[in-house]
């Protein structure tokens, strides 16, 4: 029924289009629905392709015009399973959202906080589709905006909202202009902006220092949208402040995005250039990662409120990710996109239930005051439970997947000190989530008894939670599709 | 019943327990003879699968592929088909005793305590039938797990403590050490499957191989070797069933035959024999079996003391598989079936004295053998067994670890074991002569629950039915070390 071309167009238009009618609605369930709507046809879309996809490249010129001149939007194994994650986590989490929304935000505002949320979600699956590094760089800038209006919207629980939103509107920028920057440098050098024809034209160029410059720049940039550490100072107060259904889809898909397109410039855009590759996979990533993984942990270990200290932990997680990608092999890579799909799942979860635990108790959740939750709102507590041993990796979840893959792609790198490094920071993981555990189940239930839990919000997070147990028993096909993502973007080519 | 569907009702009647106790708990003595039927319905199937197995036959069955290379596969093999019937019928025992045991004490949080307790026992099984080491590796940690939950039940900040050595001990050792051992395992064999003979030869560089054993005896948590051993004394903060059946059977056990499986299928024997790669285990181990046992004669707790004897046994199992001899692999796994049914007598032992008399103490037990003779008889025959008196079972599994370290070429050995027997003498029946040959106590209340009594009664007699049915074990055994 899809006709499988316009797939790569159709996952970016459907919430786009859907954000200018949500903006005019003054309905607010109508919103909502018309939402839910988009983003469900845009999970259709993303899924069919993804489904039906045979390795073979699909690429969709915008208005006719014939790449490398016009715009290109390309489905291939990476920006297809990247666009299903966005797609199915984004769609989950509108459901969610309806309660949370409801009570977080105005009234008046509702509308456009889904106009939005859409335009949020839009922006981010045209990052992953489009095929040109220009209008990657404008679709950067549209999820932004649309970010940061949504983080500010947090502003009427906790003013700090506002500061996270600034934060991250002046660091975002910093970033995406840095991107640009560096795409300026390679289109100085080669005339083009069009990633394939990049890729082509860059080995060729005689003028190797420009494009280190730019090079440079454009990772650089992107380190600062995907939060590796040290440039992830803006996420734990933008994730921490923003209302809480608007935690649950960032840390869910924002991030992952970003680091989708490291991959992208790295493995395709730069693919015949090796040598400078290498120097800044080994030498700046690499490095990072495993200060990502550490310093995020202990600052999780450290941290007492809730969702700022999931926040932390997905620094450390986003670590894990960017330390596949730096092995620069087709394992390496392969166990970033599992980790990036598995890792959208685990805090996907553990954010929703954050957001029903906040809402519950009409304040900001701090550790302490977790205290006997699990047996005032067991429903949820038990799916955040599950959602937490998937974050520490236990087996027969999907994070004990992404351990082993990460493990296996180290080990036979033979990089042995980073792989102490990396099982010791995931032992400490436990720690923080052990905080969690003794306060939620090991504490006498608060005074004020059982809570009543609501359904739209408990169910999506059973589903995720559902889906954690799934991925991590019948991991294969998870593997397969981040195996054809890896090979998709041009790793160990 | 084929042995492939006693494979699954094996491990998941226990299971299917934990499912349905919720829906029971509106009924007390419902609820409470669950476990009792599961745990007939998985011993019934762990014998028929040994049945199969003692006729050469290995019966497997996978449920699902994880991953390419990764499948969820139960193989079940001879040490496996003797550690299952060992949990499984033991468990039946097991849930009859807490039962007594927690009614009597009147705990809350019963049906809690049932869910978790039938989730460790179905890990149990899982990691005995285990058909590569992934799969163990993964119900080695759902154990950890699901005892999290027993060794915290009392929910006292002392029970919460405990809780946080446990899981950073056991989780923390099997997460930086275990797995990447089992990685590197997978990375240069290619496998991960249970091989007689073992999978490393000519594939792992021999100069590599101690690195690799110390991944796997510091990595598997759950063995106790100093100096990682503090996990246990800590969980005896739990009820007494928890300690009795997981505490001396299901998770040190599971830690001892994770260890034996790994020497025997994953390493081989003549592999460790030619590389020499365990031998600075096997001296580890003895210091944690003579060091423990000082530790324990200085331990006036009964549970305490009985804990750190524990310790010392379980590296009589890490001994046996270190020192890379076939008759020594053999007592390991014989080892395993003596000192499970000798050690969960005298846990339930000291159940009874607890619930009974309200007494924790060795200090406290003078004149109380007349009071409770039936389980200070069962109490010294355990000691007995764990000593090596025939004919008690244990004896058999120290003398044939004994011949293993002359034929290992190391016969110190013989003198730590020997001495190691000694100390058992003076910390084991210390309880048993202050109870009978102290004058009577009076002053006591006694008034000890049948369901409590029953139990160590029969296992202690089972102490006894094993010295004479070696043979049975043997031929199991044979076939473990069988290249």
């Amino acid at each position: 029924m899809l006709d499988l071309a316009h797939i790569p167009v159709l996952v970016v238009l459907f919430p786009l289009l859907m954000a200018a009618v949500c903006a005019l609605l003054p309905f607010r369930n109508i919103a909502w629905l018309l939402a839910t709507a988009s983003t469900g046809m845009g999970l259709l879309a993303a899924w069919t392709g993804l489904e039906a996809h045979s390795g073979e490249r699909v690429s969709y010129a915008l208005g006719g015009w014939p790449p490398p001149w016009g715009i290109e939007f390309v489905a291939d194994g990476a920006s297809l399973l990247v666009s299903t994650v966005v797609a199915g986590l984004s769609f989950i989490s509108t459901i969610y959202a309806k309660s949370l929304i409801e009570k977080e935000i105005d009234e008046h505002l509702i509308g456009k906080a889904y106009a939005a949320w859409l335009l949020a979600v839009g922006g981010i699956q045209g990052i992953v589709m489009t095929g040109d590094a220009f209008n990657l760089f404008v679709f950067l800038e549209i999820s932004s905006l649309a970010t940061v209006t949504l983080i500010s919207l947090g502003g009427r629980q906790d003013r700090r909202a506002l500061i996270a939103a600034y934060n991250y509107l002046v660091i975002g920028a910093i970033g995406a202009t840095f991107y640009v920057i560096g795409v300026g440098f390679c289109y100085a050098v080669t005339g083009t902006l069009n990633m394939a024809d990049l890729m082509v034209r860059l080995p060729d160029a005689t003028a190797t220092a420009p494009l280190l410059v730019g090079f440079s720049f454009m990772v650089a940039g992107i380190l600062v949208k995907a939060a590796v550490f040290p440039v992830h100072i803006w996420l734990p107060a933008a994730y921490g402040y923003a209302p809480s259904a608007v935690s649950t889809m960032l840390a869910a898909v924002a991030t992952k995005a970003s680091i989708y397109v490291l991959a992208r410039i790295a493995f395709t855009i730069f693919d015949g250039l090796d040598d400078m590759v290498f120097l800044i996979l080994e030498f700046v990533l690499l490095p990072l990662s495993v200060m990502a993984i550490f310093v995020g942990t202990i600052l999780a270990i450290m941290e007492s409120d809730l969702k700022k200290l999931l926040a932390q932990s997905s620094i450390a997680q986003i670590g894990y990710i960017t330390l596949g990608f730096s092995l620069g092999n087709v394992l390496g890579v392969t166990a970033g996109f599992v980790h990036i799909v598995n890792h959208a799942l685990i805090k996907g979860g553990l954010f929703m239930a954050a957001g029903a635990l906040t809402v519950v108790m009409a304040r900001r959740v701090s550790i302490d005051s977790l205290a006997g939750m699990g047996r005032a709102m067991p429903i949820t507590s038990s799916a955040m439970m599950i959602c937490g041993l998937s974050l520490i990796g236990l087996p027969l979840t999907a994070g004990f997947i992404s351990k082993v893959y990460l493990v296996l792609a180290l080990v036979s790198s033979a990089s042995w000190w980073i792989i102490g490094l990396v099982v010791m920071s995931s032992a400490l993981s436990l720690i923080y989530l052990w905080r969690i555990v003794e306060a939620m189940w090991m504490q006498p239930m608060p005074a004020s008894g059982r809570v009543r839990e609501d359904p739209l919000i408990y169910t999506p997070l059973w589903v995720i939670a559902l889906i954690n147990i799934w991925f991590g028993v019948d991991a294969g096909r998870v593997f397969r599709f981040a195996e054809q993502a890896a090979k998709a973007v041009g790793a160990g080519g | 019943m084929a042995p492939e569907t006693a494979i699954l009702v094996g491990i998941f009647a226990p299971l299917a327990v934990a499912a349905l106790i919720p829906f029971l708990s509106f009924q007390a003595n419902l609820r409470d003879a669950a476990g009792p039927v599961g745990a007939l319905f998985s011993f019934v199937a762990a014998l028929i699968v040994a049945k199969a197995v003692m006729t050469g036959a290995s019966p497997s069955v996978t449920l699902v592929t994880i991953s390419e290379g990764l499948d969820l596969t139960f193989r079940v093999t001879p040490a496996g088909a003797i550690f299952g019937c060992v949990a499984s019928g033991l468990w039946i025992l097991a849930s009859l005793y807490s039962t007594g045991y927690m009614r009597g004490n009147k705990e809350k949080n019963q049906t809690r305590f049932a869910v978790c307790y039938a989730v460790a026992v179905h890990a149990a099984m899982a990691i005995a039938w285990s058909g590569n080491l992934m799969v163990l590796f993964i119900f080695y940690e759902v154990l950890t797990f699901s005892t999290y939950p027993l060794v915290t039940h009392k929910e006292s900040r002392e029970a919460i403590n405990a809780g946080r050595l446990y899981m950073g001990i056991l989780v923390g050792t099997s997460v930086v050490l275990l797995l990447p051992g089992i990685i590197w395992v997978w990375l240069v064999a290619g496998t991960l499957d249970f091989t007689n003979g073992g999978i490393l030869a000519n594939r792992l560089d021999p100069a590599h191989a101690p690195w690799l054993v110390a991944l796997f005896a510091f990595g598997i948590g759950k063995v106790a070797l100093m100096p990682i051993h503090r996990w246990l004394p800590a969980a005896m903060v739990a009820p007494t069933p928890v300690s009795a059946l997981l505490h001396a059977v299901a998770v040190v056990k599971a830690g001892a035959f994770t260890m034996l499986m790994v020497m025997v299928y994953i390493f081989g024997i003549d592999f460790l024999a030619d590389t020499g790669a365990s031998e600075w285990l096997a001296w580890l181990a003895a210091f944690t079996i003579l060091a423990s046992s000082v530790v324990a004669i200085s331990k006036d707790d009964i549970k305490a003391r009985l804990a750190y004897s524990t310790i010392s046994q379980l590296s009589y199992i890490v001994l046996a598989a270190a020192l890379a001899s076939s008759i020594a692999a053999e007592g390991g796994l014989v080892h395993i079936v003596m000192h499970a049914s000798a050690k969960i007598t005298l846990f339930f032992c000291a159940g009874a004295i607890y619930v009974g008399a309200h007494l924790n103490k060795v200090s406290q037990l003078d004149g109380l053998g007349p009071r409770m003779p039936l389980v200070f008889i069962a109490f010294f025959l355990g000691a007995l067994s764990i000593i090596g008196v025939p004919p008690l079972g244990g004896s058999w599994s120290k003398l044939m670890i004994m011949t293993g370290s002359i034929d290992a070429g190391l016969p110190l050995m013989v003198a730590v074991l020997a001495v190691s027997s000694l100390l058992n003498v003076y910390y084991l029946l210390e309880p048993v002569f202050r109870a009978f040959f102290r004058p009577v106590n009076t002053d006591v209340k006694v008034d000890t629950p049948l369901l409590t009594v029953l139990p160590p009664v029969i296992t202690a007699l089972i102490s006894v039915v094993l010295f004479f049915a070696i043979n049975i074990l043997t031929s199991f055994s044979q076939l473990m070390v069988m290249p």
